[in-house]
């Protein structure tokens, strides 16, 4: 029998429906403005800080939508971003260093919803408003920062094996070092020791005649430093964000020198900034064992000493007078001792190593903190306007007990766990930045702006839509209404189907291309439709016309959309941001209306018209 | 409701060929002229430097705003308004190495603010040169990969003188499209070259339908005529051609009237795209592939018939 389907394809077209229906719903609720209060270091947020947070927002009468503890954390929902951003403000000075303030735009579909994993599309920046900054990392300053260290060890490599050079220089402009040696005899050892000591790093290249020869890092050395610097960038500028307070912040490598980093609802684009530029400096200090941490907690301090807190939380009291400087640091590395325990190595230049040594002498089973200084911009202006020097902030990230004499390389283990020692070790890399790091490339998009974006995409997506469904209607009729649900499926299909996949997000331009989807979508329904009408007119039956119609049309769809798919994967693969979202609802658009087209249609028409006795179609 | 009824009759496309040929080599000629003498208006994304945009509460001064800046050391920046009266873009060129780039546009917001305190900043771009080199590669790399691989499925699926067909009449649209862009001194960013990446997908689309066509006709039709064939088919997909047209373009006016400033660059470049590809897909594939001396016998090889009654049965 022509036009009839086994049961399970419609029930295939259903449940397909139904799941697109379930999971486009969460967009319907919308989200609020919201602030995410989390506990720092480990702190607990629990009911009486919901109470001080709700009388903070009551005493300058900003008004919140619901205050919810959950997982931990505390969602209190405002009804516009102007509550969001005051409260942030007022809860950032009101409450202690303890709790963190994150703004975020919450979704809010109800809660069986959510259980069943529904959650609203997720927005780009040029809709919710935000910054997304490139930042690229001075990779040559990294090199040549090694350079230099390179310079020092090879002199005091040398003087150690009592090998007599005349000069140990970086050739200037080249990434070469030129070692110039007594004589011929010491100039073949000191080839061979430096060979075997540095065997990736070092290439030596003995062309030159006299009593010297040279020596290039190697391409993997390089490529280690290179690796070495973004990843320590990396680290760094993953906890400096949760200093702007953001929930959903993003931050992501994109080749081999740059991190994207997207902070959504962020308005005070300068203060990000400077908080990301921070510098880092990295101290070594004695840890004053004869006073009580818990009596300095309260305020009395010994003098000549100081109290900082650890990164978890305890007092540790420290000597005033610095051991030695983070600027020292010429490496650290994380790994795992002779037990298999986490351990830190870390290296210093020579000076590090003498100030080191001669410390450690006399201070054998006594403790040393490491404490990571940042300097973070207040953020707050005086009365003229004019923005207050940055706060220091100290924290201790590390207690180690001295074992033995230090020099140039030592270690610290009894690390609790190599994620912990892997960590410390960026720390300590921070100290001494490896390279410098720069934003090559902003684009914030402020609140009332996304706002609009959203508006007139919708506007469109609507007005274009109802042109097509008019226009269809008019010309086929009974089958343009077919096409019509179809294409309404279609835009359901497409909205689930981005609500589902994690990685895809709306853009403006992506609006478009779910736009342009409703006017190419038609497209396999007229194919098949001309068609039908062609049969029609050959003189076939009404079955045999729709039957006819659709076969033949199959390949000529197919063909025509793996084409536009190719051209949306490939805009998918090179473009970035914007564009990306683009190609995403253009590739799910076209698959879905693939779906929708040949398969829906046919399911209504057959449902209609199969195993029936029809003289004329509506076409 | 039919847009033409012909009731049979075949139209004879290929008899205005000749002067569809000439027409199109004149405007590629005219828009390489174009990109050669004025270039393109390359946006922010390739030329680097700072936009920024921001808001009044009442009609911008754009004379004082232009005061204001260059009062600042901003001098050298391009003042307009953008989408409405209220709404300014500020543009700058990149700046040497000494300055720190990436704060020129909180600083030119400073400045507006310290001027009229209603000025809201709505959008801050900051490309620096070495990303827009990156971007301008990347585009670039982009149209090429889609040309070739779109190229080596056309000639896997169809016959390669289809292909060339095909892929000629892409190059057409977008030379044509950039050359419009060029001519009108259009800005040129990466939206729009989305936009043209989304052309040759829908004129694609088209050419395939008519190939296709072209395809059955030789297989099915007891006609040895290749032009005539070719009319046959060119007719017989006439009516699709103009309603996908038709449908795609209400949505693209939607877009350009109601879709916002941000991307009415990118609604242009599509409009006119879909309208260029509407015309190459009759004109320029066919005339390649006639030109190249396609015939009924290149078409009919087995491998191809099997694989596609295979597909046929699919559905």
């Amino acid at each position: 029998m022509l036009n009839k389907f086994p049961i399970w394809k419609y029930l295939l077209v259903l449940a397909v429906l139904a799941i697109g229906l379930l999971y486009a719903s969460p967009n319907l609720y919308g989200r609020d403005p919201a602030i995410q209060v989390s506990g720092a270091k480990g702190t607990d947020v629990d009911l009486s800080v919901v109470d001080k947070v709700n009388a903070i927002l009551k005493k300058d009468n900003v008004s919140a939508k619901s205050t919810k503890l959950e997982g931990g954390q505390i969602l209190v929902r405002f009804k516009n971003v102007e509550d969001q951003l005051k409260a942030q403000d007022l809860l950032r000075n009101s409450l202690s260093n303890d709790y963190i303030s994150a703004i975020n735009m919450a979704p809010a579909q109800p809660a069986w919803l959510k259980s069943l994993g529904g959650e609203p599309m997720k927005l780009g920046l040029d809709l919710s408003g935000g910054v997304h900054f490139t930042m690229e990392i001075d990779m040559v300053t990294a090199v040549d920062n090694q350079l230099e260290q390179m310079e020092q060890d090879f002199r005091s490599d040398l003087r150690e094996e009592k090998l007599r050079y005349r000069s140990v220089r970086r050739v200037a402009g080249t990434e070469r070092m030129r070692v110039e040696m007594r004589n011929e005899e010491d100039k073949e050892a000191a080839e061979r020791f430096l060979e075997s000591r540095y065997p990736l790093n070092v290439y030596i290249d003995d062309s030159s005649n006299d009593n010297a020869f040279y020596a290039t890092m190697s391409e993997q050395k390089l490529k280690e430093i290179r690796d070495y610097a973004i990843k320590q960038n990396e680290t760094i500028i993953r906890n400096r964000i949760n200093q702007i307070g953001v929930a959903e912040p993003n931050v992501q490598r994109q080749g081999a020198e740059r991190i994207i980093v997207q902070l959504p609802g962020i308005q005070d684009t300068a203060r990000a900034k400077e908080i990301l530029g921070a510098t880092a400096t990295l101290e070594f200090r004695e840890v004053d064992e004869n006073a009580d941490p818990s009596a300095a907690a309260q305020g009395r301090i010994p003098p000549g000493t100081e109290m900082i807190m650890s990164r978890d939380g305890y007092p540790v009291v420290l000597k005033k007078r610095i051991i030695l400087e983070g600027s020292h640091i010429t490496g650290a590395q994380s790994g795992m001792d002779e037990y298999q325990r986490p351990q830190v190595s870390i290296k210093l230049d020579s000076k590090g190593g003498a100030k080191m040594n001669a410390f450690t002498k006399r201070a054998i089973g006594k403790r040393m903190a490491t404490v990571f200084i940042e300097y973070k911009p207040s953020g707050k202006k005086d009365s003229d306007g004019k923005a207050l020097p940055p706060i220091k902030v100290e924290e201790v990230i590390n207690v180690a007990t001295i074992q033995a004499r230090l020099d140039r390389s030592f270690r610290i283990t009894g690390i609790d766990n190599p994620a912990e020692a892997h960590n410390l070790s960026l720390l300590l890399r921070a100290g001494a930045l490896v390279a410098p790091i720069q934003i090559v490339e902003e684009r914030t998009v402020g609140p009332s702006l996304g706002q609009e974006n959203i508006e007139a995409g919708m506007t469109a997506v609507a007005l274009g839509f109802a042109f097509v469904l008019a226009f269809m209607l008019i010309y086929y009729k009974g089958f343009g209404l077919v096409a019509n649900i179809a294409l309404a499926a279609n835009l359901v299909l497409i909205i689930g189907v981005m609500s589902l996949i994690p990685g895809a997000t709306l853009t403006l331009p992506g609006i478009a291309g779910i736009v342009l989807t409703v006017g190419m979508a038609v497209d396999a329904n007229v194919l098949i439709f001309e068609r039908i009408r062609e049969e029609l007119a050959d003189g076939r039956s009404p079955q045999q016309a729709v039957h006819f119609g659709y076969d033949s049309a199959f390949s000529t769809i197919f063909d025509a959309n793996i084409t536009t798919l190719i051209a949306a994967i490939i805009l998918f693969a090179v473009g970035t941001g914007p564009v990306a979202g683009f190609a995403v609802t253009l590739a799910i658009g076209i698959l879905t209306s693939m779906f929708t087209a040949i398969i829906g249609t046919r399911a209504v028409i057959n449902l209609f018209i199969g195993g029936k006795r029809i003289d004329k179609l509506s076409i | 409701m039919q847009i033409l009824r012909l009731g049979g009759k075949t139209l004879r496309f290929m008899s205005l060929r000749k002067v569809a040929m000439g027409f199109s080599t004149l405007l590629i000629l005219a828009s390489l002229t174009s990109l050669f003498v004025k270039g393109l208006n390359f946006g922010l994304d390739f030329t680097g430097g700072t936009a920024v945009e921001v808001g009044f509460s009442q009609p911008a001064d754009l004379q004082k705003v232009r005061s204001v800046l260059a009062e600042n050391d901003f001098a050298d920046a391009s003042v307009q308004l953008f989408g409405s009266s209220q709404d300014i873009l500020v543009r700058l060129a990149p700046r040497g190495d000494d300055v720190k780039a990436e704060v020129i546009g909180n600083q030119v917001i400073e400045a507006l603010q310290k001027a009229d305190d209603s000025v809201v900043m709505r959008r801050i771009e900051f490309v620096g040169p070495s990303v827009g080199e990156d971007l301008k590669e990347q585009g670039g790399l982009a149209m090429l990969t889609a040309l070739i691989c779109i190229l080596i499925y056309v000639a896997f699926r169809f016959e390669w003188r289809f292909a060339v067909g095909a892929v000629g009449a892409l190059l057409h649209d977008v030379i044509i499209t950039i050359g419009l862009f060029s001519a009108l001194g259009l800005e040129f960013d990466l939206t729009i070259l989305a936009a043209i990446l989304a052309v040759i997908g829908y004129s694609l689309n088209d050419t395939i339908v008519v190939s296709d066509r072209i395809r059955e006709n030789f297989r099915k039709v007891r006609i040895d005529d290749t032009i005539e064939i070719i009319d046959m088919s060119l007719t017989q997909t006439l009516n699709r051609t103009l309603v996908t047209s038709i449908t795609t373009i209400l949505v693209l006016i939607a877009l350009f009237v109601w879709g916002g400033q941000t991307i009415h660059g990118f609604a242009t470049a599509l409009l006119f795209g879909v309208f260029i590809g509407t015309y190459s897909s009759v004109y320029v594939s066919s005339s390649l592939a006639i030109t190249m001396g396609v015939s009924k016998e290149d078409l009919i090889p087995e491998v191809v018939e099997k694989e596609g009654a295979d597909l046929d049965s699919m559905p």
